[in-house]
């Protein structure tokens, strides 16, 4: 049973597992000052895997494979493409951590949970997909306690592994509900078993309920948001990044998939869940930002407010709204990787993160403060950068599907996210040091960062500009939804 | 195919941007030549566009471009530019202003008589040419994602312009102030496009964001009404429409000179072209439900604009809230909804903003040597630089409305449009003509022809070669435009024969 079609459906994990294996053998031979090269082997390993799945791996026509466990379609292999995208991205920040750069572990983590991650953006089947998502979870429990001796990395891996473990049972509980009613473990079966009439609208609340607890605790919407600031805040800044990028992204993959292909007769049930917690986690994600003064908490409650404004799309329940939702999900991932590669390119010279710490930054790296700059007029919504189409597609999807209100809430929410966003290049641009001398406080960027963080800028504007390629490749993957 | 005028002249200040990013900091000459440079392109393409629309048979929309950016259902979205008659003399002022905002800010590093940008002109004019694009997309824009698109960039280098190399004491708030104001009108506006996109598919089954398509989209009357004044208002915030123009004042204070040039001579014409162009032309009859409402809110704008602007002290000051007061005699024109009010409007949109735009770099010329622009401690500035005196003379002129000049080919027919349709509210809003001219005269007066205070005295010195050039090129257009009001009026009229074929037809 093992054909091409079944190797080309998880060839891009296979390579995921071929780079650790070589990440593992290489590693220990390594001389101390050589480990970070682990970060080079990693990035291009993802670099090239890449270009081997689009080559090679290509979905065709949706189609079940090993035993209907994996759904190969262009949904998930755009996701994946995304995830292995900002997994790379993501070494090459690490690359020059203090403690987390010379340590083979640390990669080696990052594409374990890229593998769970890959999994879950095509899992077809409910024992798939939670198996996926611990495999996800469990790696970033550890990398965000990676830094040993220092107590608030050791708080942010502690809680975030107690949160984790919490909600994925509840989700768990759901999943097993699900069976119970339906019979089968099957993502593209249920929908056919679990009609409107088999079970109480009651029942089915409580199920997507339950089930909502786990997702939202991985996309961060409120109230399951509660881990995010501070485990980002403590953890490494290149793990907090991915964590708020590539690992919620994967958790809106499965929401995409399990709701949308899963519970088409209780639309009405799920889509009034997800409007409401869309409108309370921008609202809430929003002002809790305006009073923060570390940056990284502060991107902490934006991802929040981003997650609801990501669901706008999925509340619309289209094949716009989706393809919207997948399309917000590129362009988040961009920016934001961005916004913490920055954040931690900035504290590795300064160690330093208070907003206020950032007064000069323009003057003392021009290149930095402009692709600061790009970072957060993208979060803001503002062209040409992909966060505006981004937020111009969700909106629109919300309309066309009559969530006017949800749109407008969403409006309102944007306007808040100017003050604060603005109020940071306010620092980087208009404030100066102390003493004015700029000149005399360069802040340098090594090679890796230089390269991620360039690669990172062209691709939020061109995700901005040039959007119909990308929005194409959205589309194709939402049209597998339906 | 033609050669794509257009588009070139919308991309090339954001190649420009880039290439001046790309030039050292310290070289800050090379950096300004470069801007000049593409400052003057833009200025005679611009006016070769003008000429051409002009002299060419001038009807409907010319130097059509159109490519297909995003065609996936359910979006259509197309890089659609074309001018008409009303926005081919916005392309021409956009043109104009960037050329004398980059020669006001070359400036002059003396530190005698500091002025222009000297601190990181690099940045500066790399943020300008970024709204100056934004702009230019607006006034050729077609289609309405692409008008957004570019409106937003058009807003944003605003904040950094502003609270960078602002007025130290208030540009951090006025920044965030007309930040935030512009932002929520365009974002309101944004809705109401939205519901127009899914509303004309659901009339005709046409899925586009072309506006030329949403001219025939058939929105029932019920759905103008609900619609009209969100989209209209959002976009007038920009246009300063009272009760919304408080954000405009203080920006123009704080903004640096050529910036303050930008926002009052172009950035407010695009509030109001684009609620012209998004709310009177694709929900006409909204308008018609609504006109007498923002005729209310323009007749308060002019009077109270002119009024408040007479008791300024501050030189700068009096300028914003007299254009708050001209910009509402442009909705003013508009919301007559008949030919001769529209006509009135076009014309005073490039003929403020050309007035508004030497206003401003007089006064920044005055304040760079003087570092004042309280109007009690300034005085005989006309001897020490009559080039700018004159000019200020010439804007005043305009301002007042004088026959000869620009001013009253435009507010003239205003005026005419008004009284055939509410004869009070153009008797009442006359009245701004006496005010106006009123704090132009006793301005004119104190600032140029008062004694010279004692402290002014000795290390005033007068303006720079480049910064006659800019006063010339301005005053230029408008005496021309008021000599000859032939080379602007029928084309205008050809813009607003379109107008009135959408309100007659609805």
């Amino acid at each position: 049973m093992f054909t091409t079609v079944t190797f080309a459906s998880i060839l891009p994990e296979i390579l995921i597992l071929a780079i650790g294996l070589l990440v593992l053998i290489f590693e220990p031979f390594w001389k101390d000052e050589q480990k970070r090269n682990a970060g080079w082997l990693t990035a291009g390993g993802l670099l090239i895997a890449m270009v081997v799945s689009l080559l090679f791996g290509r979905p065709g026509e949706p189609v079940a494979t090993l035993g209907g466990m994996i759904r190969f379609d262009w949904m998930g292999f755009f996701l994946k493409m995304l995830f292995m995208f900002a997994a790379a991205a993501t070494a090459l920040l690490m690359m020059d951590h203090e403690q987390a750069g010379k340590r083979g572990e640390a990669y080696l983590m990052l594409l374990a949970s890229l593998i769970g991650m890959n999994l879950m953006a095509s899992s077809a089947d409910l024992v798939m997909l939670y198996l996926s998502i611990e495999t996800a979870s469990i790696p970033l429990y550890i990398l965000s306690g990676f830094l040993l001796g220092d107590d608030r990395s050791t708080e942010a891996g502690f809680k975030y592994f107690l949160y984790g473990a919490m909600s994925s049972t509840i989700m768990l509980y759901g999943f097993s509900l699900l069976f119970g009613f339906s019979g089968t473990t099957d993502l593209y079966s249920i929908a056919a078993t679990l009609t409107s009439g088999s079970i109480s609208p009651l029942l089915a609340f409580g199920v997507v309920t339950l089930i909502v607890v786990g997702l939202g605790f991985k996309v961060s919407v409120v109230p399951f948001h509660f881990w995010a600031p501070d485990v980002y805040q403590g953890a490494p800044t290149p793990v907090a990044g991915y964590l708020s990028t590539a690992s919620k992204a994967a958790g809106f993959a499965v929401i995409l998939r399990l709701f949308f292909v899963s519970f088409p007769e209780f639309t009405e049930t799920w889509t009034m869940i997800l409007a409401v917690l869309a409108a309370i986690s921008m609202t809430v994600g929003n002002l809790l930002a305006l009073p923060q003064t570390n940056i990284k908490r502060l991107l902490a409650y934006s991802s929040i407010s981003h997650a609801g404004y990501a669901l706008i799309g999925a509340v619309a329940f289209s094949q716009f709204g989706a393809a919207s939702v997948i399309f917000y999900l590129a362009a988040y991932i961009a920016t934001n990787l961005l916004a913490f590669g920055l954040v931690m390119a900035f504290s590795r010279i300064t160690g330093l993160e208070e907003i206020t710490d950032y007064a000069g930054l323009s003057r003392r790296n021009p290149l930095l403060g402009l692709m600061m700059l790009t970072a957060f007029l993208s979060l803001t919504g503002m062209p040409p950068f992909g966060g505006f189409v981004a937020k111009v597609f969700v909106f629109a999807a919300g309309v066309q599907a009559n969530y006017t209100w949800l749109v407008i809430v969403g409006i309102i929410n944007s306007i808040i996210g100017v003050y604060y966003y603005l109020n940071v290049l306010k620092f980087v641009y208009l404030y100066r040091l102390p003493e004015q001398d700029e000149e005399n406080h360069p802040i340098p960027l090594t090679q890796p960062y230089m390269i991620a963080l360039v690669v990172l800028t062209i691709g939020v504007i061109l995700l901005g500009t040039v959007f119909a390629p990308f929005f194409n490749w959205s589309d194709a993957g939402a049209l597998n939804l339906f | 195919m033609n050669f794509p005028i257009l588009s070139v002249i919308t991309f090339l200040p954001f190649v420009a941007g880039m290439i001046i990013l790309m030039i050292p900091a310290n070289r800050k000459n090379e950096v300004r030549a470069v801007a000049l440079a593409a400052a003057v392109m833009d200025l005679l393409l611009s006016g070769w566009v003008y000429l051409q629309y002009l002299l060419n048979d001038m009807q409907g929309y010319q130097f059509i471009e159109k490519y297909q950016w995003l065609n996936i259902p359910p979006l259509n979205i197309a890089l659609h530019f074309g001018v008409d008659g009303m926005s081919t003399p916005l392309v021409l002022l956009t043109g104009i202003v960037m050329f004398t905002g980059v020669l006001i800010s070359w400036g002059n590093d003396d530190p005698h008589v500091m002025s222009g940008i000297q601190d990181r002109p690099r940045e500066f004019f790399a943020f300008l040419f970024l709204l100056a694009g934004g702009v230019f997309g607006v006034f050729v824009s077609l289609d309405l994602f692409m008008l957004f698109f570019f409106y937003e960039i058009a807003v944003f280098p605003m904040y950094l312009l502003i609270a960078i190399w602002g007025w130290v004491k208030t540009r951090e708030y006025a920044a965030m102030k007309l930040t935030l104001y512009l932002f929520v009108g365009s974002v309101v506006a944004l809705v109401g496009a939205l519901a127009m996109y899914w509303t004309q598919y659901q009339n005709t089954g046409v899925l586009s964001f072309d506006m030329l398509e949403m001219e025939n989209a058939g929105f029932s009357t019920a759905f103008q009404n609900l619609w009209f004044l969100p989209v209209f208002l959002g976009f007038a915030v920009l246009g300063g429409i009272w009760p919304f123009h408080n954000w405009s004042p203080d920006g123009h204070v704080a903004a640096p000179t050529a910036v303050s040039m930008f926002h009052a001579g172009v950035l407010m014409k695009l509030g109001a072209f684009a609620a012209l162009r998004v709310g009177v032309m694709l929900l006409p009859e909204g308008a018609k439900t609504w006109a007498p409402l923002i005729m209310g809110f323009a007749g308060v704008a002019v009077v109270y604009g002119a009024y408040i602007a007479f008791v300024q002290t501050d030189l700068k000051y009096m300028i914003g809230f007299s254009s708050v007061s001209h910009m509402g005699l442009v909705v003013l024109g508009v919301s007559t909804l008949n030919e001769t009010g529209l006509v009135g409007a076009g014309v005073q949109m490039f003929s403020h903003g050309v007035m508004t735009a030497l206003f401003f770099a007089v006064t920044g010329m005055i304040y760079d040597r003087a570092h004042t622009r309280m109007i009690p401690e300034l005085g005989g500035m006309a001897k020490i630089m009559p080039f700018a005196a004159i000019g200020f003379i010439i804007g005043g002129l305009v301002s007042m409305g004088m026959p000869g000049f620009s001013g009253f080919v435009a507010e003239f027919p205003i005026f005419m449009g008004v009284w055939r349709e509410q004869w009070l509210v153009a008797v009442i809003s006359s009245i701004s003509i006496v005010i106006t001219a009123a704090y132009i005269m006793m301005n004119i007066r104190k600032v140029f022809f008062a004694p010279l205070p004692e402290n002014l005295e000795g290390h005033v010195g007068d303006v720079t070669v480049l910064d006659k050039v800019a006063i010339v090129t301005l005053c230029l257009f408008m005496i021309a435009i008021g000599m000859f009001p032939s080379i602007m009026v029928p084309m205008v009229e050809t813009g607003v024969e379109n107008i009135m074929r959408l309100l007659g037809g609805a």
